[in-house]
């Protein structure tokens, strides 16, 4: 993983990144815009919901039979001119791109958004190779520029403000008249095409990521709405595509399914502007498109989700509607996750990728209310595999002593009954009496992580089982 | 052990499979024989008239811009309007596609029409869609000389002639009509779904049309449904 990760650090992360005042300030607009936006995008369609459940079946079945679509897919993309490279790590895929840009003594390459490239570490490969990457979608040229990772798998560059943007192009865009206006965003954006346009023109191979890839026909589909990913694989020598294995759906009625809830989940559009379906290289017939077309199927620990509950993961087509529901992604960003994937997709992806050991942090960092799964296009039960996460991490005894301490005793008295309905009700007449002139408590005895932030509620007096007692009690009487 | 036989052989191992199950494979060529069509929206199945007015409302909705002209013969008259209005320069490329070669360029002597690739430096592109779509205001362009994919992205406007009879309801009936074109499992090089112009919203979520493919769409929207 050439990637590093902070993940094992998120409780620091997080605390950097409330205290982060830019950064508060981009987060604070997260919400509020895409939240609104998919739910006005779902309530223009009626069958959305059925198009969700329609969405999960067909990633299911998919799955399940997974390496004969992959067989089929291999024979279509070979039969239409492209090769197929397999890819079991990081480093092997890095290495097969590395190879063909080396073949083709390619000298710069352009591309398109890639989760699946930042997942493998491809730019600093590419570099220390001696071949100049280019991102070309606005956000992840902003943090290339920047030597940022992204902190949203849609809107790499969500942390920023226009201000810092201005301050960027200055920087790095130092041939141009130091005296121009950039105080508007349609000025950056006009800027940054004016640049970039150069760059396309002159790549030697456009690496870009799959959305979907088709096995009926052999095709790999992107979808943006800037046209940067379309022009990076139309306008090179070769175009490379990298894609993980569970992008594979079987038909183009299939993905037509998962295109009408794809948009609509990410940035609540009916459809995105460019959606491209790419199949083999150019034909002998074409004035344009790419010589070569080369796609590398990644696994990097894929396969062995297939086997148990992490299978209803490999569901995910990426849109970030649970990052932009989740209230923790609302309060710390993309960056605290620390690694490549941030958010509740996240919080399940990334252990599985880079290891529990280094990734447990991540499924605690949810609230468990249920959102992200409520909004999940494929219906992925992510606040589930969470849990599953943090059972595997108390298994391999990787939750801290005090909290298995804490654990222990809990447990011990709730599987005695007898035990635990007096010990209770003894605690909390406690806590009742001792606040019962505030009703609240400023300070608790093992409860500082909640009070140095505001106050504890004291209880009323008794516990919901023994008035639940009491109530039916008296009902028995009437 | 290749590398792709140890991701066949993890998949298989997790999927608890040998991968020579008859019943399997039946299903996957099944699936793919059939192409089965999944949930379809009530919109996307309107009759023709109607489903012609969401698709003039959808690429209007999607900021594309729209001509509804009656004959196909009017198409050079209305680009050279629409180059006037806007202050360009009477010129555009196109590809080698029959059906634009046929209209009488001749009647608008001032209009330069160049044929081939774009390489950038071309303003005003147009081409003829293979299809457009009602449910989502899609046009649907299909690669090879007669509309080279570049026409589609590097332009700064991109005018589009869709025939009315090609607006298709959904998705679903324009795959129909590719494999009607090209045969069953195969595919043009490539088929660009578009949906309006270009846009970025990744600076502070604010919308802004023009990023990297053309800053106008102009549909010009040919006859009556069939």
């Amino acid at each position: 993983m050439s990637v590093h990760i902070t993940s094992p650090a998120f409780k620091e992360n997080a605390k950097k990144a409330l205290a982060d005042a830019p950064l508060q300030s981009a987060l604070s607009k997260v919400g509020p815009g895409f939240i609104g936006r998919r739910t006005a995008a779902a309530g223009l369609l009626p069958e959305f919901d059925a198009l969700r459940d329609s969405a999960r079946d067909i990633k299911n079945h998919t799955l399940a039979h997974l390496d004969l679509y992959l067989e089929r897919y291999e024979t279509k993309v070979r039969a239409a001119g492209g090769h197929v490279h397999f890819a079991v790590d990081a480093a092997e895929a890095r290495d097969i791109v590395t190879d063909i840009c080396r073949r083709l003594g390619a000298k710069t390459v352009t591309k398109g958004k890639s989760m699946v490239s930042e997942e493998i570490g491809l730019n600093d490969h590419l570099a220390a190779c001696g071949i100049e990457p280019v991102e070309t979608d606005l956000g992840e040229y902003l943090i290339q520029i920047r030597g940022e990772a992204p902190s949203h798998i849609i809107a790499p560059a969500i942390h920023l403000n226009k201000d810092q943007v201005e301050a960027d192009f200055r920087r790095v865009h130092a041939h141009l008249p130091p005296e121009r206006n950039l105080s508007e965003p349609t000025a950056l954006l006009a800027e940054a095409r004016g640049e970039l346009r150069q760059r396309f023109l002159q790549a030697d191979v456009g690496i870009t990521g799959a959305n979907f890839l088709v096995a009926e026909t052999g095709t790999s589909i992107i979808v943006t709405n800037e046209g940067n990913g379309d022009l990076t694989q139309t306008l090179p020598k070769a175009h490379i595509v990298l894609a993980s294995l569970e992008k594979l759906v079987p038909t183009l009625e299939d993905v037509s399914q998962l295109l009408r809830v794809l948009a609509r989940s990410a940035t609540g559009q009916e459809m995105s502007v460019y959606t491209t379906f790419s199949t083999g290289p150019r034909r002998p017939e074409d004035v344009d498109g790419p010589g070569e077309y080369h796609v590398v199927i990644l696994d990097n620990g894929r396969s062995g989700m297939l086997a148990g509950q992490l299978r209803e993961m490999l569901r995910c087509i990426r849109c970030g509607a649970c990052m932009n529901h989740c209230p923790v992604y609302h309060a710390v960003g993309g960056h605290a996750y620390g690694w490549v994937y941030p958010g509740p997709m996240g919080a399940v992806l990334t252990p599985s990728i880079i290891g529990i050991e280094k990734g447990a942090n991540l499924p605690n960092a949810s609230t468990f209310c249920g959102r992200c799964e409520e909004v999940c296009p494929v219906r992925i039960p992510l606040p589930k595999l969470m849990r599953h996460w943090r059972e595997k991490e108390f298994e391999r005894h990787l939750t801290p002593a005090p909290q298995r301490f804490g654990l222990g005793v809990w447990s011990f008295f709730a599987r005695r009954g007898w035990l635990y309905r007096p010990a209770t009700r003894l605690a909390m007449w406690g806590l009742s009496r001792l606040g019962w002139r505030a009703g609240r408590f400023s300070t608790l005895p093992l409860a500082g992580g909640w009070t140095r932030h505001r106050d504890f509620p004291a209880p009323e007096g008794d516990t919901f089982q023994a008035q639940w007692h009491a109530r039916k009690a008296k009902r028995g009487q009437e | 052990m290749s590398s792709r036989d140890i991701v066949f052989a993890s998949v298989r191992r997790a999927l608890g499979v040998t991968g020579a199950e008859a019943p399997r494979r039946q299903e996957v060529d099944g699936r793919i024989a059939g192409h089965p069509r999944g949930v379809i929206p009530q919109r996307a199945q309107l009759p023709p008239a109607e489903r012609l007015d969401l698709f003039k409302r959808m690429v209007l909705a999607a900021a594309g811009t729209l001509d509804h002209l009656q004959d196909a013969a009017v198409v050079p008259e209305a680009v050279a309007a629409y180059l006037r209005a806007r202050n360009l320069p009477p010129a555009l490329l196109r590809g080698a596609d029959p059906r634009l070669a046929d209209l009488p360029w001749h009647l608008q002597p001032t209009l330069d029409v160049w044929i081939g690739a774009s390489d950038g430096r071309q303003l005003v592109g147009l081409s003829h869609a293979f299809a457009g779509i009602a449910e989502s205001g899609t046009v649907v362009m299909l690669s090879g000389p007669d509309n080279p994919s570049t026409l589609n992205l590097l332009p700064d406007y991109h005018l589009v002639v869709v025939q009315a009879a090609d607006v298709a309801g959904d998705y679903e009936t324009v795959w129909d009509r590719v494999r009607a074109a090209y045969g069953p499992g195969e595919m043009p090089r490539t088929v660009n779904w578009i949906t309006g112009p270009s846009r970025s919203a990744d600076i502070e979520q604010t919308l802004l049309l023009g990023a990297h493919g053309p800053r106008s769409l102009h549909v010009l929207l040919v006859g009556e449904p069939g």
